[in-house]
C-alpha cells in the first residue's frame, strides 16, 4: 500500500456524466427492470404476508403482511443496490474496462467510484419507489409518513452500494461475490428483523443484530410504515451514514491499489 | 512551449522497474513515436504521461500542467486511444461518441454537431445506429479514434493503434493520423512495427527494457547507427560463403538461415555471389528495422 492510496477524494462534477452513462444503459432495459423490481417484493410481500400471515396473525399490533412490507423495503433496496456494485460495476471495472476509458477523460478514479456508489443508491431509490407504491396499493399503510421511505431507500441503498464496492475491489473474478451474499447478505436478511421481530433471536444473537446496518434499516423502516415516527431515528441514520462513509473509503483506498499502481 | 516534457521519469512494480529514467519532449504539429519491443515500458510511459499512475521519481509537464497533480485537468484537452479497445458495448456508436464526449463536460449541441464529421472521418459515417458488437475490428479501431478526437484536443495518445489489424485497416489508420498531424495536432504513439514508425513519425525514440535508447528522425537513427547497404544471403552454402567472404562487409550478422551483411558499399560483395547457383540474396538500403534490431538484439520477448 501507497501512503497516497489513503488521501482523501477528490470529486470533480463531471462525476454526474458518468452517473448519467449508467442511467441511459439502464433507461434502454427499463420496462424489464422495473418489472423485476416489483415482481420479486410483490411475490415475497403475497406469499409470505397472505401465506405465512394465516398462521402468524398480528405482529407488533399489525397484520403479518404489513410488518413484512417494511421488512421488504430494506432487504429489496439492498438487494438492488448491492448486486449493482457487485456484479455490473465489475463488468465495467473489470470486463468492459469501461472505467479505464473514463479515467481516460478528465475524470479520475475517485469521480468513477462515487458515480458508482450514487447510481447503485439510485437504483435502490426506483426500487423502494416501486414497493412504496405496493404498499398503497394493497392498502397496506396510509401513513403519510410512509413517504420517508423514499429518501430511506436512497440511504439504504448507498450504504449497501459502499460496501458492495468494497468487494469489487478485491473480486479477483464474479464467484468471489457469493462469498458476500454467503457470509454478509444472507445473514442480514435472517437476522436484522427483516421477517420477524429481532427480539425472537437468542441474547447474543440480538447484540450481533444490533450492529448490522440492515437491522438500522428495518428500525426506520418498520414504524414509518406503522404510521408512527422511529424512535432514535437520528442515531440510526447516522449509523447508515456512517457505514456508507467508511465503505466508501475502503472502496476507493483498494481500488486506488487495484487499479492505479 | 513543448506540450509534453518528460524529465528522468522512473517506475517500478514489484521491485522490477519497468521505466528506468526516461526524458522526451514533444513539440506542437509533431508525430513522436515511441518505438520498442514488448515489454519495453512504452505502455506504462503514457499511463505516467496521462497521470493513471504516479512515477517514483521524475517529473511530467502536459500542456503546461504538472501530472500527476493536474492531470485531470489537462486531460480535458487529450484524446487517448487505448491498445485494447474499450468501447461501450451497451451503446451504439453514435451514443458512444455522445456519451464520451460529456465526459470532457461538453454540451450536447456541441457534440451532436461533431459526430458526423468524426464518423465520416473514420469512415462510419452511416454505421451512427450500429451495435458495437457487429463493428468489424477495424471499425472498432477507428471508432475508438474518433472517440479520442470527440473533444477536439491538442494532443493525441495512440497506444498501439494498429496491432491485430489486417493490412487495409493499417493503412486507413495512416492516411487518417496524417492527415490529423496535417491538421495540426500533435501524437505521441506507441508500436513495435517499423514500417508504421517510419511512415507516421517526424521523430521517434527507440525504447528498450525501460529505457531510451536513441532518438531522432528515421533518417537520421538509419545514419547513425547502420551502414546504408543490408545485403541478405541465404541458401545452401551460406555459413561456407560467409567464412570466405564476409569480412568484405564492415559489420555481418548470422541469424536463421540468413546471413545479413552491412556496408557502405555493397557490390565486392555481391561480386562473390555470381557463381553461387545456390544463393539467393536481397540488396536493399538500410532501413529502421536493421537499426531497432541492431539496438534492441535478435532474441525473442515474452
Amino acid at each position: 500500500m501507497r501512503a497516497k492510496d489513503f488521501r482523501p477524494p477528490v470529486l470533480s462534477l463531471r462525476f454526474g456524466h458518468v452517473w448519467r452513462r449508467n442511467f441511459l444503459v439502464w433507461r434502454k432495459l427499463a420496462i424489464p427492470s422495473m418489472l423485476g423490481n416489483l415482481a420479486d417484493p410483490m411475490l415475497y410481500m403475497l406469499g409470505l404476508g397472505y401465506g405465512l400471515g394465516a398462521f402468524v396473525g398480528e405482529v407488533g399490533g399489525v397484520p403479518y403482511i404489513t410488518f413484512l412490507a417494511a421488512g421488504t423495503v430494506c432487504y429489496s433496496t439492498m438487494n438492488t443496490a448491492t448486486f449493482e456494485a457487485l456484479y455490473s460495476a465489475f463488468s465495467r471495472m473489470h470486463v468492459q474496462k469501461t472505467w479505464d476509458a473514463i479515467m481516460n477523460a478528465p475524470l479520475n478514479l475517485d469521480d468513477v467510484i462515487a458515480a458508482e456508489a450514487v447510481w447503485a443508491a439510485s437504483k435502490s431509490f426506483l426500487s423502494g419507489c416501486a414497493i412504496l407504491i405496493i404498499i398503497w396499493a394493497l392498502g397496506l399503510s396510509h401513513s403519510p409518513l410512509t413517504l420517508w421511505i423514499v429518501p430511506l431507500a436512497f440511504l439504504i441503498g448507498l450504504t449497501f452500494a459502499c460496501l458492495g464496492l468494497v468487494m469489487n475491489s478485491m473480486a479477483p473474478s464474479y464467484d468471489f461475490f457469493l462469498y458476500y451474499f454467503t457470509l454478509v447478505i444472507t445473514p442480514m436478511v435472517l437476522l436484522c428483523g427483516v421477517f420477524f421481530p429481532t427480539d425472537q433471536l437468542p441474547a447474543p444473537l440480538q447484540l450481533f443484530s444490533s450492529i448490522l446496518p440492515l437491522t438500522h434499516a428495518v428500525q426506520l423502516a418498520r414504524p414509518l410504515v406503522m404510521g408512527a415516527v422511529p424512535a432514535q431515528a437520528l442515531i440510526h441514520v447516522l449509523v447508515l451514514l456512517a457505514y456508507a462513509a467508511a465503505g466508501f473509503y475502503a472502496a476507493l483506498v483498494l481500488t486506488r491499489r487495484r487499479l492505479l499502481t | 512551449m513543448p506540450l509534453l516534457e518528460v524529465h528522468e521519469l522512473r517506475k517500478s512494480y514489484t521491485g522490477e522497474e519497468v521505466v528506468r529514467g526516461i526524458g522526451l519532449q514533444l513539440e506542437a504539429g509533431e508525430c513522436y513515436g515511441l518505438l520498442g519491443p514488448n515489454g519495453a515500458g512504452k505502455t506504462t510511459t503514457l499511463r505516467l504521461c496521462l497521470g493513471l499512475t504516479d512515477p517514483d521519481s521524475g517529473t511530467v509537464n502536459l500542456l503546461g500542467l504538472p501530472i500527476p497533480r493536474a492531470a485531470r485537468e489537462a486531460r480535458i484537452r487529450i484524446g487517448v486511444v487505448p491498445q485494447l479497445d474499450n468501447l461501450d458495448p451497451d451503446f451504439t456508436v453514435f451514443e458512444n461518441l455522445l456519451v464520451y464526449g460529456r465526459y470532457f463536460g461538453e454540451t450536447d449541441a456541441i457534440l451532436r454537431g461533431r459526430i458526423p464529421d468524426l464518423l465520416d472521418f473514420a469512415g462510419l459515417g452511416n454505421r451512427g445506429k450500429s451495435k458495437i458488437q457487429a463493428l468489424s475490428g477495424g471499425m472498432k479501431r477507428r471508432l475508438s479514434l474518433a472517440r479520442a478526437l470527440i473533444n477536439d484536443p491538442d494532443l493525441l495518445f495512440l497506444d498501439e493503434p494498429t496491432t491485430g489489424l489486417d493490412p487495409q485497416a493499417r493503412h486507413l489508420i495512416w492516411d487518417r493520423l496524417r492527415r490529423l498531424v496535417a491538421q495540426g495536432k500533435t501524437i505521441l504513439l506507441t508500436t513495435h512495427f517499423m514500417d508504421e514508425a517510419e511512415r507516421l513519425c517526424q521523430r521517434l525514440s527507440i525504447m528498450d527494457h525501460g529505457r531510451i535508447i536513441s532518438t531522432g528522425t528515421p533518417r537520421e537513427l538509419i545514419s547513425r547507427h547502420i551502414e546504408p547497404e543490408v545485403l541478405e544471403v541465404y541458401g545452401e552454402g551460406v555459413e561456407d560463403w560467409a567464412q570466405q567472404h564476409a569480412a568484405l562487409a564492415e559489420r555481418s550478422e548470422h541469424t536463421g538461415e540468413t546471413m545479413f551483411c552491412y556496408s557502405h558499399h555493397a557490390a565486392p560483395l555481391i561480386a562473390t555471389l555470381e557463381n553461387r547457383p545456390t544463393l539467393r540474396f536481397l540488396h536493399r538500403p538500410a532501413n529502421l528495422e536493421d537499426v531497432f534490431l541492431k539496438l534492441t538484439g535478435r532474441d525473442l520477448r515474452d
